[in-house]
């Protein structure tokens, strides 16, 4: 990924100042259009979602009581898993989002959820529902971008330590709601600085965070399974929930990274971006930043609809049930203005964020340049790069830069000819 | 220096009832124990307070009788208190008030009389739109508009229109007691036209066995009823306790009148009289300071309810009765003015002048006078 503003040839060069404010229109005026019809239907959907949600966690943790007997446990753990995705996605993310407070039903409304998950309700608004959504793929505003521990991008330099990126990423995703709970404290940034000087508002939320991962250890890892201990099924239950949790985190950052970091998703300067940036300019920004998921109405369900996370990030306060229908239209809009809808299966695109995440560990070009043939060599290089000190790191960048040029020259050969 | 004394009196929840929810609330985290309970049993005791319809009766082709089971928590009402229904009207959670129409019934359930306004989104769903199992919010019986205890010798019960719907609630509950009162009633009856009167037959039969007086005023058929003529169509009103429930108009010609006799008057209003604004006075920044309004800000024009301005700008807020009888809706104002919108009363918060607490105001009958900010 390079900045779309460093890019030889701009997606969007196409575009008049004109075009980019008659998109924002469109948009609006397809915004509206669900806003004027949000009824009855929506209202029941959303509540059938917590009932079936609600009714599968505790049939789930009634089964895991008897844990000790293996189907129970698989049925046990298969359930679990499936509400604690559905609780995260369709219904903690999109109602923190706002998307069901016209209802004015207190008891789904984005100012009281508190979800199933280490980061507390108010930490998630603030990194998500304000930085992420408002800074969408700004590289240096937007945190989402490699969440402070990845290169994401060609031009940050390129250090041995990325090597390991593709670890952490593994790490993070298995434990991906920690993960979050931290990079919503920053806890990075936070923890540099010395204790005494750490602001009051830093430390109360730190408070937060601890007593709601207290809370929800309590529950997974002392509760439930003390109370499965009559049928001897305390660890099989303690098992249980630390499954459920790691399904949940990998799946829910499967889902995450194929939002904004598949190949061809576009990202940002900061510089690019106009001090008062115009609803079309932004809205075009959320159209080349985002990918979607294709799949099945299950799939959709199970991603909490950010499957269709272009439509949600044009309108992340839209009630999710309702991204599907408007697709189509945003669709549309892509292909008259000649943009690139973005959009593959979930193996396509957890396959291509992964890749990126490969690529990005090691110095640009070296993936590309590698082949069977000379693998013996760019391993060598690729060990010198690590090992060397700066001056040697630049000067073996020097000749992979060349050798990514030529067989760039090649590539383009070998089209011609066909 | 004072030390926190901790209260002897209240010993920490040991009981077994008490370890054994907190340990259910702490396997259920981040939900509530009665967010659970709430998906197998809206109605139990310790429930948020709700009521399951339980019949719809229609009385007019405009209106109709809707019976509720309400929760275990319902505390009871007197007849001639009202009650505040949270109705979802299409996905949207609307609250309204609506009074009792029945007594305390061996059932339990209580009942609303509600007429459909034309436009009223709430009362237009309740009687065209409500069905059996539908399930509604409820808060607890309110008001202060119930008849004296022991009940006087004579009594006089005015109403217009839907306003007969508390006074329906006192005669039958009256006329259920094995031994009839003793007190004798007149009921002045007031509607547009005979088809619209709601109850209709139960109060002519009430009037036939001879338990009250009934005098029925049609403005189609008799005009609009002139209060001058009130001593006429009632010879003893002197005599006469007076309760009176129904429109604006006629409520302020009957108090006006009561007073010039000197005579007493108990009234219900159910909707406040809204003034329009003097020209330049009206308007302005709205600022939400507390973490429910997020800093929200809005714009309001001086002849909206802040409520709804800020309900329209998708901030959850407290609200009830929506007319400025119930308090629900009160936040405090930290600074600025804002306009009662039934009175054009200036209510104002000056910062350092006014209690650290701020001035409370009723965000459902107060618009804008200017910036202000309110904490919520």
């Amino acid at each position: 990924m390079t900045t779309i503003t460093r890019k030889p040839e701009s997606p969007i060069a196409h575009l008049t100042p004109e075009d980019i404010e008659q998109i924002g229109v469109e948009l609006d005026a397809i915004r509206q259009e669900v806003i004027d019809s949000r009824g009855e239907s929506d209202a029941a959907y959303i509540r059938r979602i917590v009932d079936v949600q609600r009714k599968l966690e505790l049939g789930s943790r009634a089964v895991l009581l008897v844990s000790v007997l293996p189907p129970a446990w698989i049925a046990g753990t298969i359930g679990l898993s499936i509400a604690k995705i559905l609780e995260n996605m369709e219904i903690g993310h999109n109602v923190m989002h706002g998307q069901w407070d016209w209802m004015r039903d207190p008891k789904i409304h984005s100012t009281t959820w508190e979800w199933d998950n280490a980061s507390t309700a108010d930490g998630w608004k603030h990194s998500h529902n304000e930085v992420h959504h408002t800074y969408t793929n700004i590289v240096g505003k937007d945190n989402d971008l490699g969440y402070g521990i990845m290169r994401v991008d060609e031009d940050q330099r390129w250090y041995p330590m990325y090597l390991g990126q593709p670890l952490w990423n593994f790490l993070n995703a298995c434990f991906f709601e920690y993960g979050i709970a931290a990079y919503d404290l920053e806890l990075g940034k936070n923890l540099s600085v010395p204790k005494e000087k750490r602001s009051e508002t830093f430390k109360k939320n730190a408070r937060n965070t601890l007593r709601k991962i207290r809370k929800q250890a309590t529950k997974d890892y002392v509760v439930n399974p003390g109370l499965a201990i009559p049928t001897g099924s305390f660890l099989p239950t303690l098992a249980a929930n630390f499954t459920a949790n790691l399904v949940r985190n990998l799946w829910s950052h499967s889902v995450i990274m194929c939002g904004h970091f598949p190949e061809g998703v576009e990202t940002f300067e900061k510089a690019s971006i106009p001090e008062n940036e115009t609803r079309g300019e932004w809205y075009v920004r959320q159209m080349l930043g985002s990918a979607n998921i294709s799949g099945s109405k299950f799939m959709h369900l199970m991603t909490g609809n950010l499957s269709h996370q272009i439509e949600h990030h044009l309108f992340p306060d839209l009630p999710s049930n309702r991204y599907a229908e408007v697709a189509p239209r945003v669709k549309a809009l892509f292909e008259k203005y000649d943009l690139n809808y973005h959009e593959a299966s979930l193996p396509a695109q957890v396959g291509s964020a992964w890749h990126k995440v490969v690529r990005l560990s090691l110095p640009n070009g070296w993936l590309a340049t590698t082949n069977r043939s000379n693998a013996p060599q760019q391993l060598a290089l690729l060990w010198k790069m690590t090992t060397g000190d700066r001056k040697t790191r630049r000067a073996a960048q020097a000749r992979l830069d060349q050798l990514a040029r030529r067989q760039g020259g090649e590539r383009t050969e070998v089209a011609a000819a066909a | 220096m004072t030390t926190a004394a901790e209260p002897f009196a209240a010993p920490r929840g040991r009981s077994l009832r008490s370890v054994l929810r907190r340990v259910a609330e702490s396997a259920v985290t981040p939900l509530e124990l009665d967010d659970v309970l709430d998906v197998f049993h809206p109605l139990r005791s310790g429930a948020e307070l709700r009521g399951r319809i339980v019949q719809v009766l229609p009385e007019t082709p405009e209106s109709a009788t809707i019976v509720l089971k309400p929760g275990r928590d319902w505390t009871g009402h007197v007849p001639g208190q009202y009650v505040r229904v949270g109705v979802d009207v299409e996905g949207v959670r609307l609250w309204r008030t609506y009074s009792l129409t029945h007594g305390p019934r061996p059932d339990g359930c209580v009942s609303i009389t509600v007429k459909a306004i034309p436009g009223g989104v709430v009362s237009n769903h309740l009687v065209h739109s409500a069905r059996k199992g539908q399930m509604l919010q409820l808060a607890q019986a309110e008001g202060e508009f119930v008849l004296p205890q022991p009940l006087p010798a004579k009594l006089l019960l005015v109403t217009g229109g839907s306003g007969i719907t508390p006074v329906i609630g006192m005669l039958r509950n009256l006329h259920s007691k094995a031994v009839a009162p003793e007190t004798d009633i007149v009921l002045v009856h007031v509607n547009a036209t005979e088809s619209a009167a709601i109850f209709r037959a139960e109060l002519r039969a009430l009037d036939a066995s001879g338990r009250i007086r009934l005098v029925e005023r049609f403005d189609d058929q008799h005009g609009l009823l002139d209060v001058a003529v009130l001593a006429e169509l009632v010879p003893d009103l002197d005599e006469r306790l007076s309760y009176a429930c129904g429109p604006a108009g006629l409520l302020d010609a009957l108090e006006e009148h009561h007073a010039a006799r000197g005579l007493d008057l108990t009234t219900e209003r159910f909707r406040p009289v809204v003034l329009a604004p003097a020209d330049g006075e009206g308007g302005g920044t709205v600022t939400l300071t507390g973490t429910a309004g997020a800093g929200t800000t809005l714009e309001v024009d001086g002849t909206t309810p802040i409520l709804d301005a800020a309900e329209q700008a998708g901030v959850l807020m407290p609200s009830g009765c929506r007319m400025g009888i119930c308090m629900a809706c009160v936040l405090p104002m930290r600074e600025g003015a804002v306009r009662d919108l039934r009175n054009g009363a200036l209510t104002v918060a000056v910062p350092g002048e006014t209690g650290p607490q701020g001035v409370p105001i009723q965000t459902c009958i107060s618009t804008a006078a200017g910036a202000c900010s309110i904490d919520h």
